[in-house]
């Protein structure tokens, strides 16, 4: 097959491509450009383009540069800023992933006549009585199923995860005897377009990145008493659920149960203030048909998948309804369902349930209607 | 196809830098036989440059590449004198980016992308040191009016050295009618036959500049390092041999040019980006409608045609035309620029497979498109 191998610099992209190599296919080595920021913070550094080019040259393949920069700042980023100035907390990675990797990649790929896209993802594609299945990768505490959730069934049938069956030790491991030098490279990690270090100022590289492109306000922490504790730098930042950075002393462990971006105030209470039996997901995708009845949920990249009954209300949304009360997710993250087993993806979405609003008796009001 | 971005070496190019890599290698700033042997190849290749362009021999500075040529001329040029530097938008980075660092002014081209004379003039006053117009554009070829600039320049901008990036402009203009008209003029041998890493300034004697390479003082204190002895012989004899086929070449590859566009035409949804009359022959740059230069590129690669769309980053990439921007073509356009360029090795051949393989791509693109966009 004639495949085309995204290569990011890293090296789980690295061995994905030499192993459709050693596979015998037909390869070509992509990395895609898609920030046109600082050229040496993040990704798709010239360091990293460095080292996918040189794994490339290695392994005997052609390597590309694709420039997505116009596609990745529309699709990415500026939903990325505009969901903070909302108060909600986006998922850049997975949005990239839909737009950008199994998209706008996928695309190109068919108009250049490759078969496949391949990506160093530990997940795997099962295909079964002419279905195809995303599972999640053999090394569970790599898995990132979560992360791709929304392939359907089109793209599924033309995306290609050849570490997917591997070990991280076994990916590096695999990485050294080839000598590819990226054998030793550790995890990215964080936003890719958001350098990790503080700035000038002290502040954060996201509070830096956001404080550019959008006016960042002071928040009141208050308790559900609506009693002031402190205040925020950035009521913007802010998410669902934290606890850095709202303590306020004292003995109990107080999180975060309310962001009101445009009221300025971050509510705080105990744990129990926190907790659910139901979330709504929008923007839903499966995997290849809708699904209702018991599932399992999965609310971050690594969380643990808990069991739940979904159903599609009629505005199209999927009301998760949960066995065991869980804690809210915050609006933007995404919602993956998997079978009951845990294993196999049937699609997903972006949580999208309403404000619950502390009440003033310290109640919490619902307002699921 | 891609000789704007550089062609092969001159088979007597090659001939005459090999003694230089095989034999004498001695520095030719030395004070023995050796180095004396070595500082004639240089003083003959100077020599002969100087009546090539018809300047003085002392008005040939070596450096290292055309990108350094132009940074000596403009950043060493206003940190001797101050004042302001100008240039068009259009210009290749090598000028714009120093006019930019020196934090000069960028003014606006016309729709073919030469320089627009009323904003230069809006531009020029006493207090400009330094004007840069390139010659001929290495995206679109086109040709500057570099009389009707000169006279711009002296007559509102009387204390600016104009300087002009011929890098492009060797192979198809004949230097001797251009040099009269500016005070510095940048050319690279790898454009024109010769080897990479090397260029030379032409600098107008009595025009000084602060170098920007410091050290032994070799060139005359205007650009130190050691003498890159078979570079500057092969561009030497790479320019001679140019210099001599140029008026043949011009006619020949001219009607490949025609040949080309012809075949070009005929695709849907094909057009010219600047005009023939206004452009050197050796670049046919057109922008095709629903079609991606990345992926275009790609299919032509595939098929043995090497051509361009625009300058690449660090990163390799491909980044939007800088030119095609300044020159005000939508943006639907400017996503299918293709630049294919010609030269000495470019045959009729060359050009019938490229019309054939470009049509065949495009065709295919378009037809992937319409699947997707109807699954």
């Amino acid at each position: 097959m004639k495949v085309l191998i995204a290569m990011s610099g890293g090296v789980d992209s690295s061995v994905a491509a030499a192993l459709l190599v050693e596979q015998g296919h037909d390869v070509v080595g992509v990395t895609m450009r898609l920030w046109g920021g600082e050229s040496d913070t993040g990704c798709c550094s010239v360091s990293d383009v460095d080292d996918a080019r040189r794994v490339a040259q290695q392994i005997g393949i052609d390597h590309l540069v694709f420039n997505f920069t116009d596609e990745f700042h529309r699709d990415v980023v500026e939903p990325y800023v505009n969901d903070h100035a909302l108060g909600v907390t986006p998922n850049p990675c997975i949005e990239c992933n839909r737009h950008l990797k199994f998209d706008r990649l996928h695309e190109r790929a068919i108009v250049l006549g490759f078969d496949a896209v391949a990506t160093g993802h530990h997940a795997r594609v099962v295909e079964r009585d002419g279905v195809h299945r995303l599972a999640r990768g053999h090394d569970s505490a790599k898995d990132q199923s979560y992360v791709v959730h929304m392939l359907d069934q089109r793209q599924l049938s033309r995306t290609m995860f050849p570490v997917g069956e591997m070990n991280k030790a076994d990916v590096r491991a695999h990485a050294e005897r080839l000598g590819l030098r990226t054998a030793g490279k550790p995890d990215s990690q964080d936003v890719c377009f958001i350098t990790t270090s503080k700035d000038d100022d002290g502040r954060s590289g996201r509070s830096a990145f956001l404080a550019r492109r959008i006016p960042l306000h002071v928040g009141e922490i208050v308790d559900t008493e609506g009693a002031r504790i402190g205040e925020v730098e950035a009521v913007e930042m802010v998410t669902l659920g934290q606890r850095r950075g709202v303590g306020g002393g004292g003995g109990t462990k107080r999180f975060v149960v309310d962001v009101d971006v445009p009221g300025r105030r971050v509510v705080v209470g105990p744990e129990a203030m926190l907790l659910t039996d139901r979330e709504v997901v929008g923007q839903v995708s499966w995997s290849s048909s809708a699904v209702a009845g018991a599932v399992r949920v999965q609310c971050s990249a690594h969380g643990d998948a808990n069991l739940a009954d979904i159903e599609t209300d009629t505005d199209g949304n999927v009301v998760v309804r949960w066995r065991e009360p869980q804690r809210r997710i915050s609006p933007g993250q995404s919602a993956v369902f998997y079978d009951e087993a845990g294993e196999v993806v049937l699609g997903g979405g972006v949580v999208n349930s309403p404000r619950v609003r502390p009440g003033r008796d310290g109640h919490t009001n619902i307002d699921f209607t | 196809m891609d000789h704007a971005a550089t062609t092969p070496m001159r088979a007597s190019a090659i001939a005459a830098m090999m003694p230089f890599l095989d034999g004498v290698y001695a520095n030719p700033s030395g004070s023995h036989r050796f180095a004396r042997l070595a500082r004639k190849s240089v003083d003959e290749a100077r020599d002969l440059i100087a009546s090539l362009v018809g300047c003085k021999p002392g008005e040939i500075v070596f450096t290292g590449c055309g990108t350094e040529s132009d940074n000596a001329a403009i950043v060493g040029v206003v940190r001797r004198r101050g004042g302001v530097a100008v240039c068009p938008a259009a210009e290749h980075h090598a000028v714009l980016h120093c006019v930019e660092h020196l934090g000069g002014r960028v003014v606006a081209v016309d729709a073919n992308g030469a320089v627009d004379l009323d904003a230069l003039r809006t531009a020029l006053d006493d207090s400009v040191s330094s004007v840069s117009v390139m010659a001929v554009n290495n995206e679109t070829g086109v040709i500057t009016d570099m009389r009707a600039v000169s006279a711009l320049v002296r007559r509102h901008a009387p204390n600016a050295v104009l300087h002009t990036d011929a890098v492009q402009a060797a192979c198809w203009i004949d230097l001797r009618d251009l040099w009269p008209l500016v005070d510095s003029m940048a050319v690279s041998a790898h454009k024109f036959g010769g080897p990479k890493g090397v260029g030379a300034l032409i600098v107008r004697e009595g025009v000084t500049f602060e170098p920007i390479v410091l050290g032994g003082g070799q060139e005359r204190d205007r650009r130190s390092g050691t003498h890159n002895v078979a570079g500057i012989v092969a561009m030497a004899e790479a320019l001679r041999a140019t210099d001599a086929e140029r008026s043949h070449e011009v006619a020949r590859i001219s009607a490949l040019r025609d040949t080309l566009l012809a075949g070009l035409s005929a695709i849907p949804g094909v057009r010219r980006t600047v005009p023939d009359s206004v452009s050197v022959p050796g670049v046919a740059h057109v922008c095709i409608a629903d079609v991606e230069s990345e992926s275009l590129l790609y299919l032509l690669d595939e098929a043995d045609v090497c051509a361009s769309a625009a300058s690449a980053c660090a990163s390799g990439a491909m980044e939007p035309s800088h030119v095609l921007l300044a020159m005000g073509v939508e943006r639907e356009w400017s996503a299918g620029a293709l630049r294919l360029s010609m030269g000495h090795t470019t045959t009729a051949a060359d050009v019938e497979r490229t019309v054939q393989v470009v049509t065949a791509a495009v065709e295919r693109i378009r037809t992937a498109a319409a699947r997707l966009k109807r699954a």
